[in-house]
């Protein structure tokens, strides 16, 4: 049930936090105690070495989200929280997934391993082994591509993203003061212009 | 300057200007007693159960504005303190909590009283810290009672493993606390203010819906200018009783579940409703869709999260209560100044003549009866011989509910109890906490035969600690509350609710070394509380009164504020109220 008409989709949602001892236990622990829902969630360190990002997936209308970002920020040691969805970001997750390889469908799988940009990184008799990088639809799509083949494991690592830069760069010309024209020959008087 | 971890401990609670602080010893934190055999200035009072150091530390704190400080081992010490933290946690109650550890190397290894500390206290604490290196426990404690009392106050809770107590290290205390990641906003947005307060002076039927943010941002004083300046009846929730005096012509005292018919139907009819250091808690609100139906909500208070949690309001400041209300009253005063249509100063009238109507249709009241005592009565009472002027504690269920209603409050900060948490058993070791943190004063613990169970032991600290608590304990021989629902909303089927005479609470308080007196005749209440209240010991006073005495007004949960029981139900009335019970 959503209030304000809203429908629940998924938000993609980056947090600053202070990278401390139990911090992704305080986040987790945060969603379970108030019963969000949580899709993905990935994090690792930043430029910074004592800041982590973490990015979360989390399913929702409007009011749920306000309030998963208001008590994200009430938590000590969260720096800054973004909700990406709506701005412009660019979004990738990893695949890597084990496939069945009957030798009738060996060419079949290189070929859209091929199309899907994704690499082979271990061949058995009996398997290949593809790693995917993308967005959601195109690992989705890689998936249903493969099912047919029978798929014996995959693993994915949850969403990062990251927005996108400025479109244009505000370009800050400064102009030189205007100085009046002073002849050098002390016998031109002025200038015609 | 190097010494061992227990002894900055001790060096830092100085420097916080803490005085006393509420414990147990163990044998994690043996090196801090050891260091606090000779040392000098730090009052350690010594409990009888771990939750009872949390409770107590909460009543010093809420009394003194201070923050409040308890220390117990690890282990079974570390999940007894739960309980407090807990309700600090829902009540913005300023404590640091320090718990013992098992050393360093020894953690996740299932040692003797370990215990996770700090996995167990993430949820139900404002932050939590393991130290792990002797050199910060300086900035760590300087941290953590920075965190404990500012913003949103909250419990901060410091595990100590005990090889850092005994290790030496450095004392390094930072001169500022400078936290990237916590910077509350105390000052409201000017544009909102301006808002709210063109709202306010053209309101017609304004209400002012008060909390417990304004006594914990002393903003009392300022709240009365507002309340006087726009002639704005005044409503307080449970934790917010003290900030209004309750005798004021417009004070409409508590609203919410065992709220007043007139603060309900105030609120109810309200055109403007401004909130202040409240959180539109489900006990105030009743079904959210029929709360304040007709109004336009401004919502004052300095944690984010909780403007439009449950109710969606239409100005949000956040901010502090007492800078927020000094500039909502420059404000006011500016559109007062303006051409105030005389539509409003008519609908003003016409309101003060409709809520001066419902106080006289239906006020708070009782029956008399001169053979059974009244638990109303003992409240009266009380409030007329202590003229409202006591530190009053209470445990939970209808006594609390009944003094929270028949008590008359005059001041800020005079006031305890559990409200979010509803912890029995809150009532004896707070008052010990209050009366710590004010000696000399008059503390009034108003207990229940099933609260004042969970935490008579600590009638032995009153004893040994010199703290002439006075404990009434409204004694109806079993849990009134539940009793209360189970006849009211469960049809009469009495389950697990009797408190057979046992034991006999003067015996108990002559035990522990304290007064024990009995009344149970209408007549013999006065002299009783006379006698208490001039007994310079711990005194424990065993009022049996009516078993069926139920709290009235009350709003069945699951219904609308508007839907209140006044009386003993009818049985249509009864099945209704059972009907309605879609919620807790």
């Amino acid at each position: 049930m959503s209030q304000n008409g809203n429908e629940p989709r998924k938000h993609t949602i980056a947090v600053l936090v202070e990278n401390k001892f139990g911090v992704l236990s305080r986040v987790a622990g945060l969603f379970s105690a108030r019963g969000y829902n949580i899709e993905s969630l990935s994090v690792g360190e930043t430029l910074d070495a004592t800041v982590s990002r973490m990015t979360i997936v989390v399913h929702g209308d409007e009011f749920v989200i306000e309030q998963v970002m208001k008590q994200l920020h009430k938590l000590i040691d969260v720096i800054k929280v973004s909700d990406l969805t709506d701005d412009d970001h660019v979004e990738r997750e990893l695949m890597l997934i084990r496939i069945n390889a009957e030798p009738q469908h060996r060419a079949e799988i290189l070929r859209t391993a091929d199309i899907f940009r994704a690499k082979v990184v271990d061949v058995t008799p009996l398997s290949f082994t593809l790693e995917a990088t993308g967005d959601e639809e195109k690992l989705e799509a890689l998936i249903e591509l493969l099912r047919p083949m029978g798929i014996q494991e995959l693993v994915r690592t949850g969403k990062v993203a990251i927005a996108r830069g400025p479109k244009t760069r505000a370009r800050k010309t400064v102009e030189p003061p205007k100085r009046p024209r002073v002849p050098d020959d002390p016998r031109v008087v002025g200038f015609a212009d | 300057m190097k010494m061992p971890g227990a002894r900055i401990v001790l060096e830092c609670l100085k420097r916080e200007g803490v005085d006393v602080m509420f414990g147990l010893p163990g044998g994690a934190v043996l090196p801090i007693y050891d260091a606090l055999y000779d040392f000098e200035g730090l009052r350690h009072i010594l409990v009888r159960q771990e939750a009872a150091a949390g409770h107590a530390a909460e009543g010093y704190a809420r009394t003194t504005g201070r923050v409040g400080v308890c220390l117990v081992t690890s282990g079974p010490a570390a999940t007894n303190l739960v309980t407090a933290l807990q309700d600090a946690y829902m009540d913005s109650i300023p404590i640091v909590a320090f718990t013992g550890q098992v050393p360093t190397h020894l953690i996740g290894n299932d040692a003797f009283q370990e215990a996770d500390n700090c996995g167990i206290t993430r949820p139900c604490t404002k932050h939590n810290f393991l130290v792990k290196d002797g050199k910060d426990l300086g900035p760590i404690i300087r941290e953590a009672f920075h965190l404990a009392a500012t913003g949103r106050p909250g419990p901060v809770h410091i595990d100590l493993p005990k090889d850092i107590l005994v290790k030496e290290a450095e004392l390094v205390w930072p001169q500022r606390v400078q936290m990237r990641s916590y910077n509350p906003n105390y000052d409201g947005h000017p544009g909102q203010i301006k808002k709210a307060a063109r709202l306010l002076a053209r309101a017609e039927r304004p209400v002012l819906y008060v909390g417990g943010g304004v006594i914990i941002a002393d903003a009392d004083a300022e709240l009365r200018e507002l309340a006087e300046l726009t002639q704005t009846p005044v409503t307080t929730t449970l934790m917010g009783l003290g900030a209004f005096p309750s005798a004021h012509p417009l004070s409409l005292e508590m609203l919410g579940m065992h709220g007043t018919y007139y603060a309900n139907m105030a609120v109810h009819h309200s055109d403007v409703l401004v909130a202040v250091g409240a959180r539109f808690d489900d006990r105030v609100t009743g079904r959210v869709e029929a709360f304040a139906p007709h109004a336009q909500i401004v919502h004052i208070d300095i944690d984010p999260s909780s403007i439009s949690k449950n109710i969606k309001v239409d100005v949000p400041i956040v901010g502090d209560c007492r800078r927020v209300l000094r500039a909502l009253i420059e404000a006011v005063r500016e559109e007062l100044g303006h051409d105030v249509p005389a539509s409003v100063r008519e609908g003003r009238r016409q309101w003060a003549d409709r809520i001066g109507e419902w106080r006289e249709k239906f006020p708070l009241r009782y029956e008399w009866s001169d053979d059974v005592i009244k638990p109303q009565y003992v409240i009266q009472e009380l409030s007329n011989l202590t003229q409202g002027e006591a530190f009053l504690v209470t445990g939970v269920g209808q006594h609390q509910m009944w003094a929270a209603q028949y008590y008359k409050f005059r001041h800020p900060r005079r006031w305890c109890t559990s409200g979010g948490l509803g912890t029995m058993g809150y009532g004896l070791p707070t008052a010990m906490g209050v009366q710590a943190g004010q000696p000399g004063r008059l503390v009034v613990n108003v207990d229940g035969d099933g609260s004042f169970a969970m935490n008579s032991q600590e009638l032995a600290t009153c004893f040994t600690e010199g703290l002439p608590v006075k404990t009434i304990i409204i004694n109806n021989s079993g849990h009134g509350m539940v009793r209360q629902w189970q006849r009211i909303i469960y049809k009469e089927r009495y389950c697990a609710i009797d408190l057979p005479g046992v034991p006999d609470w003067v015996k108990l308080a002559e035990a522990y070394g304290c007064v024990g007196l009995r009344v149970s005749k209408p007549a013999e209440v006065v002299p009783a509380l006379e006698k208490m209240l001039s007994t310079p010991a711990p005194v424990v006073l065993d009022v049996c009164v009516d078993k069926d005495e139920c709290v009235f007004p009350m709003v069945p949960a699951g219904g609308a504020n508007t839907e209140m029981i006044l009386a003993p139900p009818t049985r249509e009335v009864r099945d209704r109220a059972a009907r309605s019970q879609t919620g807790f």
